[in-house]
């Protein structure tokens, strides 16, 4: 089958590699009908990750068609139409019966590995590098399915493929967001980053009865989306001083809650970015907390930080300080997809929450790079890149 | 002796014995002695081979048993007589530790641990594991690298049904062991925590030793993840693996050289 394979730092090639086939009797076979680009993939591609080598298949947020079953997968058959999540969970281990999905002992196979940068395992994650499992990504024609009956979710008739591939990841990651923040009737949110995961973010702060919604980016476009399609106010931090807009904007307040929806290689100006950004290519820091540490300055005294943007290692400059006395409250983690699908599926049934405004453009595997290049430099205002395999 | 903290007032590895030394593993003749013997050795080697004739080679043999007595510090005469100049009076074990918390009752994780046949569908370097009678087993692991195999027989020396399993290798095992696994309740209703405590003695000495250490870590670290592999086939059914090559360029044997990616990533991300 075809693959879009990580050959170097930023150089992704299409290979020829077998087909995926059954190991375990609760694996599935999929495939694949659309398979998105994610900002996360990003520090993989820019080498801020270290353990991707080369040949590894990319992409991890997906949705197709089952093709073979395992003999003890329950929940499909043959045909069916399923978005899965990206997370891969065991649905066994104390984590997963906690609904703590993506911190799932047991799918790891390389669990020494994040044992030892992070002191232990978390779930593995498709095409997410070895430290995350080594897994096969959703970049590719086939892709084997772990723990089906945990991680695959039926896609109800009459809904389109680009309405419902963002459950995967996008959707299930903003609507946690919203959900770790902790917003109430009544709560003003912040949402630091305006591409897919932050536009979900946004629509699920409404869902759980926002009063306000405010959305932080520099690109006019994704601003201009934001207002359009997630009804939010939006701040240009290029333009404006975040901080005092936010503060100006609430009345002398500041946000309930804020969401981290950009992670360690956020943008910004000023001297704090060129320090990180020098200290980063130096590789003396692997993230850039920018956006940390403006929703930690940002944040209403109590207030809610929730943190989904990805980060990798170490981090400088913490406001520790304002953080502690402030009396902030941090939440943050990778989504557990297999809590909140069901649920969004519902919402995008029911039409409340339609996220096929984030495709932008529909290409073939071939044209990986190119995509992904599209994407990273936010060209011919595109938001997400989904391949058709 | 290592200890591990299972209680504020319970530890696991107190009861558990030293493994015996046996032949293999064992020294007894003392550091000058084996200067002694090394080069008087490589004397009578040298004479020995300088010309081909029969008496010489024997000779020679001779001369090699000795610097074979030196290096190792074992000599099979001071054995059968008793005889013991070396200072090292008992070989120094190995141990690993390792503890994890399983979810699953107690009374489950025992009785597929207790029932030693299992071993082998997680322990990566146990090829089989025969019960012989209710306690006494026979265990084979393979050589690394396919050049052979080790057998010895083990005989449980303690047990209590659903707390805990305390074994060891009789005499003359290739590779002197014994272990503990200790099984208690986890707080909240979280399953099992298991303590699991194992004892080697390398074999042949002092430079078995160096051999030992050479490949102990990599040899820990297998056997910790031989636990976690136990830890996933009881919760799961099965050990989760991903294709290790999905191109298939490099060998996948590449993937899950651990002592590499260890060292590798030993400070992982800077």
């Amino acid at each position: 089958m075809k693959a879009l394979c990580y050959n170097n730092v930023k150089d992704l090639r299409v290979e020829n590699i077998p087909d995926p086939a059954i190991i375990s009797p609760k694996d599935m076979i999929v495939r694949v009908t659309l398979s998105s680009v994610c900002g996360s993939d990003l520090h993989i591609i820019n080498g801020f990750i270290p353990t991707v080598k080369s040949g590894d298949v990319l992409g991890h947020e997906f949705m197709g068609e089952v093709v073979e079953t395992g003999s003890e997968v329950r929940k499909f058959v043959k045909g069916d139409r399923v978005v899965v999540s990206s997370v891969i969970a065991c649905g066994e281990c104390h984590y997963c019966q906690q609904d703590s999905f993506s911190l799932c002992d047991n799918t790891n196979p390389n669990a020494f590995i994040p044992e030892k940068m992070y002191g232990d395992t978390m779930a593995g994650i498709y095409g997410y590098t070895h430290a995350f499992g080594g897994y096969s990504g959703s970049h590719a024609q086939y892709i084997r399915i772990p723990f089906a009956d945990i991680g695959a979710f039926k896609v109800p008739e009459g809904l389109q493929d680009d309405s419902v591939i963002f459950c995967s990841d996008a959707f299930p990651t903003g609507y946690m967001a919203a959900d770790m923040a902790e917003i109430k009737p009544g709560s003003v949110v912040a949402v630091w980053g305006c591409g897919g995961v932050g536009q979900m973010a946004m629509q699920s702060a409404w869902l759980m009865g926002a009063e306000r919604v405010i959305a932080i980016d520099k690109e006019p476009y994704r601003l201009r989306i934001a207002r359009e399609k997630s009804k939010a106010e939006t701040i240009n931090f290029e333009e404006a001083d975040v901080l005092e807009a936010l503060r100006d904007m609430t009345g002398g307040r500041g946000p309930d809650c804020c969401i981290d929806a950009v992670g360690m290689e956020a943008s910004g100006s000023g001297f704090g970015y060129a320090y990180d950004k020098m200290k980063q290519w130096a590789r003396l820091e692997n993230d850039r907390p920018l956006v940390l540490r403006d929703a930690i300055m940002a944040c209403r005294k109590g207030g809610n930080v929730s943190v989904v943007g990805v980060y990798s290692g170490f981090v400088d400059k913490i406001p520790m300080g304002a953080a502690m006395n402030k009396g902030l409250t941090f939440k943050m983690g990778q989504m557990h997809g297999q809590k909140y699908i069901p649920k969004l599926l519902e919402y995008v049934e029911s039409g409340q929450v339609d996220p096929s405004f984030l495709v932008t453009h529909k290409m073939g595997l071939e044209q990986g790079q190119e995509g992904y290049d599209m994407f990273t430099q936010k060209t011919d205002n595109c938001m997400r890149v989904v391949f058709a395999p | 002796m290592t200890q591990i903290k299972v209680t504020s007032a319970e530890y696991i590895g107190e009861t558990l014995p030293q493994p015996i030394g046996s032949g293999s593993a064992y020294m007894n003749v003392g550091t000058s002695e084996r200067i002694i013997s090394a080069i008087a050795g490589l004397a009578l080697m040298n004479y020995g081979l300088r010309k081909f004739s029969i008496p010489r080679l024997l000779i020679a043999a001779a001369g090699a048993a000795l610097v074979e007595r030196g290096a190792s510090g074992y000599c099979p005469v001071n054995n059968m007589i008793k005889r013991n100049t070396s200072q090292a009076a008992k070989p120094e074990s190995t141990e690993i530790t390792k503890s994890l918390t399983i979810n699953r009752p107690k009374a489950e994780v025992y009785a597929f641990w207790r029932n030693f046949e299992n071993l082998p569908k997680f322990m990566q370097h146990l090829s089989e594991v025969k019960q012989i009678d209710s306690g006494r087993s026979h265990w084979v692991a393979p050589i690394p690298g396919g050049i052979g195999k080790i057998e010895w027989d083990a005989e449980i020396i303690e047990e209590v049904e659903n707390e805990k399993i305390v074994w060891r290798s009789v005499s003359n095992a290739s590779v002197d062991n014994s272990g503990e696994i200790l099984f208690k309740d986890a707080p909240a209703g979280q399953g099992t925590e298991i303590y699991v405590i194992i004892k080697y003695l390398p074999p042949a000495g002092a430079i078995g030793g160096t051999i030992a250490k050479v490949f102990n870590p990599a040899f820990k670290q297998m056997v910790k993840e031989d636990l976690r592999r136990f830890k996933r086939l009881i919760e799961t059914g099965e050990i989760p693996v991903s294709e290790s090559r999905p191109s298939g360029k490099t060998s996948a044997t590449e993937d899950t050289s651990i002592d590499k990616i260890e060292n590798k990533y030993e400070s992982p991300l800077l």
